[in-house]
């Protein structure tokens, strides 16, 4: 690297050509940034645009009971009820589970065990949503033959959440400075109490703002639902018997008919999905900055 | 940040100070250590689980197959007898993610490279989570737009390709048919891949010392020479296990191909022609009007696209790994 450096270092004679080809690659970096813009500002407008013409009071209060397929009514009551629910189960099974194994690995883990841990859950990570849903299906509706539901679909969702909770709360955790440890524990606090009452309230800010964004992450998860709960057209609010529709695979099923209507219907499902994501992530964000000015 | 992993080995002996703590507190202590260590164990019992239960479940529609799962093209385990394999799926999943990376890579790299090295800190900082919202997007939301308003833009792309560049195997002639193709489903896919590498790969090259920077420009480098000589070279690890990790995630990419292509089970390289699938979005396709036989056919392609997945993800850390030890090393 540094011979590089030496050489074009005495080849400067060449400045115009250099200074072209600098010019040059630097349009193609300002280039490149319009060129990941567009398609964000192209989807964010179809989906405004497009969600807004059946968007509306009645669409959020109606489900898809007994809908004919050129019916213009029908709405995504149903599969928002379904979505709620499933990802708040995901979420009050994942955070604790995620939330302890970082702390295993930041507090405790020393040896083998949390550095295959840490390992795992970065393998976990890469894990693609559909296999976690082929795992719930093989592993909770065959094998344990407790069938299709909206817990079914939690549970594939806890799946893609853990690794994303694990490594933010590691990351925060690691955050905490030792001396607010060792000083806790100078007092003779034992070690559980100086975790529970000392590192997790001091990383909690950033340990939420993480969880906001799996949450976020998981909401908009269609393919491990398919597998879990599939899809159902009527009002099911119990998530722990039978099929269960949700807003990602309400989308999926009214994207592939092909009646305009439905067209219609999986926008106005698509704006409502990406406008609770976006809440969601402007909540985490909230917190991010105002953790940031009191830590 | 970048001092935690400092902080983060210290996890901190005991202190005489815990031999004089109540009984009750050693007890609690074992207790909550108990506690987390289960929990970071139920981690590793469920990515074992996913291993396990995909092959349990997969054996029986295996044994049923009348056909060699690997080398079959067709996928039809509800005929019979059954007949399926994994051949065009695989090969549809590794040619759509491969293009979709081809395409993704020097967007995502300008644009990092744009962010930490040439704008000012504020438009730097809008800019970058511009681009993290791509990632927010759900996929499905992105195969709708693929499906209602894209896949209009590519036809005629797909047509100027063809008749321009037509010698080429991967533009050849598909029936005059365009668009619904693999071509627009990598595409999608490129889209849905270059926040994860623009937002990697910008975390490496704020990682390049100052110092390596200010001796390129010492020398009188322009920017583009020190980002050369400079930046690039420090990041190549990260950047290729970036570019990995991007890449597992267009080969599990279920809902957005799903939606967006008309499938069907051949082994073509011609990309621009509806046609081709993937293994994940057959998956999404065919579960719910499969019965027994053809949905243990489906874990079985599931287990192939995890074993590729695993393996692609396992090389990424792997190279992660390494680089961070050998940039701790010499500190």
């Amino acid at each position: 690297m540094s011979t590089d450096v030496v050489a074009l270092a005495s080849a400067s004679r060449g400045g115009v050509r250099r200074r072209f080809v600098n010019r040059l690659a630097t349009t193609l970096m300002a280039l490149a940034v319009a060129a990941a813009l567009l398609p964000l500002a192209s989807v964010l407008y179809f989906t405004v645009v497009k969600g807004l013409t059946r968007f509306g009071g009645y669409f959020l209060q109606h489900s898809m009971r007994g809908v004919g397929p050129l019916d213009r009514t029908g709405g995504a009551y149903h599969a928002i009820v379904g979505t709620l629910e499933q990802v708040g189960i995901a979420t009050v099974i994942a955070v604790p589970l995620g939330l302890l194994a970082a702390v295993y690995t930041v507090e405790y883990g020393r040896g083998r065990l949390a550095s295959l841990i840490r390992f795992f859950t970065d393998v976990m990570t890469g894990v693609p949503s559909i296999v976690a849903g082929l795992f719930i299906y093989a592993f909770w509706v065959l094998a344990l033959n407790q069938g299709f539901s909206g817990l079914a679909a939690a549970l594939a969702l806890t799946i893609l959440m853990l690794p994303t909770i694990v490594r933010s709360a590691e990351e925060m955790l690691k955050l905490v400075p030792d001396a607010l440890r060792e000083a806790a524990l100078a007092l003779g606090i034992p070690r559980w109490r100086t975790i529970l009452s000392v590192v997790l309230p001091t990383a909690m800010a950033g340990i939420v703002t993480g969880v906001m964004l799996a949450i976020a992450r998981v909401a908009g998860e269609t393919a491990p639902l398919l597998l879990t709960a599939l899809n159902f057209d009527g009002i099911n609010i119990n998530p722990f018997k039978g099929q269960q529709a949700a807003l990602p695979t309400f989308i999926f099923s009214q994207a592939g008919a092909p009646q305009q209507v439905a067209l219609d219907r999986a926008w106005a499902g698509a704006l409502t999905l990406v406008g609770l994501i976006v809440v969601l992530n402007l909540i985490a964000r909230v917190i991010a900055r105002r953790s940031r000015v009191h830590g | 940040m970048s001092d935690a992993p400092a902080l983060a080995g210290g996890g901190l002996t005991p202190l005489g100070a815990s031999k004089d703590a109540s009984a009750g507190g050693r007890r609690g202590d074992k207790i909550f250590r108990g506690l987390s260590g289960a929990a970071g164990i139920t981690l590793l019992v469920i990515i074992g689980g996913i291993g396990v239960f995909l092959v349990a479940k997969a054996i029986p529609a295996l044994r049923a197959d009348t056909a060699g799962f690997l080398s079959t093209k067709d996928f039809l385990p509800e005929a019979a007898p059954p007949v399926f394999g994994v051949a065009a799926l695989a090969f549809g999943t590794v040619l759509s993610s491969a293009l979709a990376v081809v395409m993704a890579v020097p967007v995502a790299l300008g644009v990092a490279l744009f962010i930490t090295q040439v704008a000012h800190r504020r438009p730097a900082a809008l800019l970058g989570s511009l681009v993290d919202l791509l990632a927010a997007v759900p996929s499905v939301v992105y195969g709708l737009w693929g499906v209602a308003y894209l896949n209009d833009k590519i036809v005629p792309i797909s047509k100027a390709l063809h008749s321009g560049l037509g010698w080429i195997p991967l533009f050849g002639d598909t029936g005059g048919r365009y668009g619904r193709s693999i071509f627009l489903a990598s595409v999608v896919l490129a889209i849905m891949i270059l926040p994860i590498i623009a937002a990697l790969s910008r975390e490496i090259f704020l990682q390049v010392p100052a110092g390596n920077r200010e001796a390129a420009y010492a020398l009188g480098a322009t920017r583009w020479e020190m980002i050369r000589t400079a930046v690039l070279p420090f990041s190549r690890p990260g950047v290729t296990a970036a570019i990995m990790l991007g890449l597992g995630r267009a080969l599990g990419e279920t809902i957005a191909v799903a939606l967006v292509l008309l499938s069907n089970f051949e082994i073509s390289a011609k990309i621009l022609g509806p046609g081709g699938n993937t293994i994940a979005a057959n998956i999404a396709t065919k579960f719910a009007e499969y019965g027994p036989t053809g949905r243990g056919a489906l874990i079985a392609s599931g287990l192939v696209l995890f074993v590729i997945t695993f393996v692609v993800n396992l090389a990424a850390r792997g190279i992660v790994y390494r680089s961070a030890r050998r940039l701790e090393g010499p500190a």
